[in-house]
């Protein structure tokens, strides 16, 4: 409530909010994708304003904001799941290892580019069906079981679940159920991982689990995450963008965005005065 | 946390006033009492419908006894019935049906839901509704003025032709028979397939098929692999929906099967129906053995029905207890 009145001047500053800072450390790292100028649209309503941002390579990248802020739509573009819904347009670009992900065959790109979903939805299959899908549909070189001991052990769910392989995945706990889908994503060796509010289902002991795994899982891949939840992006990002009414309003390293905001309406929103 | 008291709401202050008298002025009594009836109606209408079926039928039953289910021979002028070419002709046209609806119903449905645009799928459901709708003595008519010329001229002797080896398609074309009949059936039964799988496969959860697309899946993996396995319960309520109507169809049937008695392997060859006997020769029944015979099928027309019923819900029982499919009718 009584935060400092700031200087007028950085009110003013662009809306695409690459501060120096961040462009420094931007270029030091290699970009695994690279987001310029995108606009987005449902139908005529324009809900992602000229969003230009970096996604570097093996580290997490979270996205916030308040509800609405684009910050879901932005990450469903980056494997063009937006496709799915009549009327979604987008314009820009969007880059990965260089290349124009809108011009390719959107399977290929989505195995490169995997997904979590908000809430567990793992399919009514056996636990090793589960994660035996993509490397099925895929056609995976190494064996299959090889495959699914390897994805649960990455998922961290592997001796929780090494005896039961064969039951139903809706027998596990809402947070194991998770990290069951993040193994089946892991399944086809993805570049980078989409997280689209992994934990908002979860409570805090599974929400602790999945954080750590995201972590460990940076080297693995490189990690986009959408959260509602300041903290956990202070957490487990290395770089966050902070999204407002489908504007990029201040994307940093993640401590200087948490400790040193260049914009008020960042540290509106971090300090809580709204959202 | 067990310091405190705990109060069962119904025992409070006021639990003495909230009388039977009471709860029969506040309404409660009253929507209770008639659900309640309304809800007892349906197990009333039952047992009354088999009473009246096993009084109505007693006078075969003590002639013939179980040798009803095993005689085919059905001749009013010597009092002998069987029931057993009724029965086949009842199973046979409904599988026939089955066989040609399910597949072309289920596509249909994985269209409408899955790939065609949402105006479009509007539109042709509003049709497919008005189908399931129509009279079935109307499905008889383009049955006898359509279907069983097309039978006569084209499909059967092509039939003959191709796969004339097979008992199944041997014998004269008379255009009228159990094939004919099964496809007049599967006519009628496919709007139901349509119209039910469609709602099944649309109300499956959005974030399914995202999953298996994020995979790298293909539309038509995604549909095939993911949404129709998840379905696959309300799909088959869909399908015993249909079965249900197939095997106490009446009117269409009687029109277009040849009602003649007979057992036979070909397809071809004109039949019978439990339905449709009853229909086309209860009125003519002379004799009270004969009339009764004709109850006596309506009581193994019910069981048939009771038993087919039975066991598809064992099947959904059993396979979502595998783990591999989930009741959502």
């Amino acid at each position: 409530m009584h935060a400092s009145v700031r200087p007028a001047v950085s009110v003013n500053l662009p809306p695409s909010g690459t501060n120096a800072a961040a462009r420094e450390s931007e270029a030091a790292l290699s970009m695994r994708m690279t987001i310029s100028k995108v606009n987005f649209f449902y139908g005529s309503k324009q809900t992602l304003f000229d969003i230009s941002m970096g996604i570097a390579t093996n580290k997490v990248t979270a996205l916030i904001g308040p509800s609405g802020c684009g910050k879901s739509t932005l990450l469903r573009t980056l494997n063009r799941m937006h496709e799915t819904v009549r009327g979604a347009r987008l314009e820009g670009e969007i880059l990965l290892d260089g290349k124009n992900i809108l011009g390719q065959d959107v399977t290929s790109l989505r195995r490169r580019v995997g997904m979590v979903f908000q809430r567990p939805n793992p399919f009514p299959k056996s636990i090793f069906d589960n994660v035996a899908y993509g490397p099925r549909i895929n056609g995976s070189k190494t064996p299959i079981a090889e495959c699914v001991e390897k994805s649960l052990r990455r998922a961290a769910l592997w001796d929780e679940v090494k005896d039961q392989l064969h039951k139903s995945a809706y027998e596990l706990s809402g947070g194991q159920q998770q990290r069951l889908c993040i193994a089946r994503a892991l399944a086809v060796d993805p570049e980078v991982l989409l997280l689209d509010e992994p934990c908002s289902a979860l409570d805090p002991i599974s929400t602790a689990k999945i954080e750590e795994l995201l972590v460990q899982l940076r080297d693995l891949c490189t990690i986009v995450t959408v959260t509602h939840n300041m903290q956990q992006a202070a957490r487990v990002s290395d770089f966050t963008a902070f999204l407002l009414i489908g504007q990029l309003i201040e994307f940093s390293p993640t401590p200087q965005l948490f400790t040193m905001p260049s914009d008020p309406r960042t540290e509106a929103y971090i300090t809580g005065r709204f959202g | 946390m067990g310091t405190t008291t705990t109060t069962v709401p119904s025992a409070g202050p006021f639990a003495g006033s909230r009388s039977f008298l009471f709860r029969l002025r506040e309404g409660d009594e009253i929507a209770r009492l008639l659900t309640f009836l309304f809800a007892a109606s349906v197990v009333l209408i039952t047992v009354l419908l088999v009473y009246e079926l096993w009084q109505g039928s007693a006078l075969p039953r003590h002639q013939f006894g179980f040798s009803f289910f095993r005689t085919s021979a059905w001749d009013p002028v010597f009092d002998q019935f069987g029931a057993l070419p009724f029965i086949y002709g009842t199973l046979v046209t409904s599988a026939v049906a089955l066989l040609i609806a399910v597949p072309l119903g289920i596509g249909a449905a994985i269209f409408l839901a899955e790939l065609a645009p949402l105006r479009l799928s509007d539109t042709l459901e509003f049709f497919i509704d008005l189908l399931a709708a129509v009279p079935s003595v109307i499905y008889g008519l383009l049955g006898i003025f359509i279907v069983v010329p097309l039978m006569r001229q084209v499909i059967q002797p092509q039939l003959k032709h191709y796969l004339g080896f097979l008992p199944l398609f041997k014998g004269p074309a008379f255009g009228l028979g159990f094939l004919t009949a099964g496809v007049v059936l599967a006519i009628m039964i496919i709007p139901y397939i349509i119209s039910v799988s469609r709602e099944i496969l649309l109300s499956v959860p959005r974030d399914q098929r995202e999953a298996a697309l994020a995979l790298g899946a293909t539309r038509w993996e995604s549909t095939w692999k993911v949404v129709v396995p998840f379905a696959r319960t309300g799909i088959s309520g869909s399908i015993f929906l249909a079965l249900a109507r197939a095997l106490g169809e009446t009117m269409a049937v009687t029109m277009v099967i040849g009602n003649t008695p007979i057992i036979s392997a070909s397809l071809l060859s004109p039949g019978d129906s439990i339905a449709s006997v009853i229909a086309s020769q209860f009125k003519e029944a002379t004799g009270e053995l004969y009339t009764q015979s004709l109850i006596e099928l309506g009581l193994v027309l019910f069981l048939l029905t009771f038993i087919l019923n039975g066991l598809a819900r064992i099947m959904i029982v059993v396979t979502s207890k595998r783990g591999t499919g989930m009741v959502h009718v």
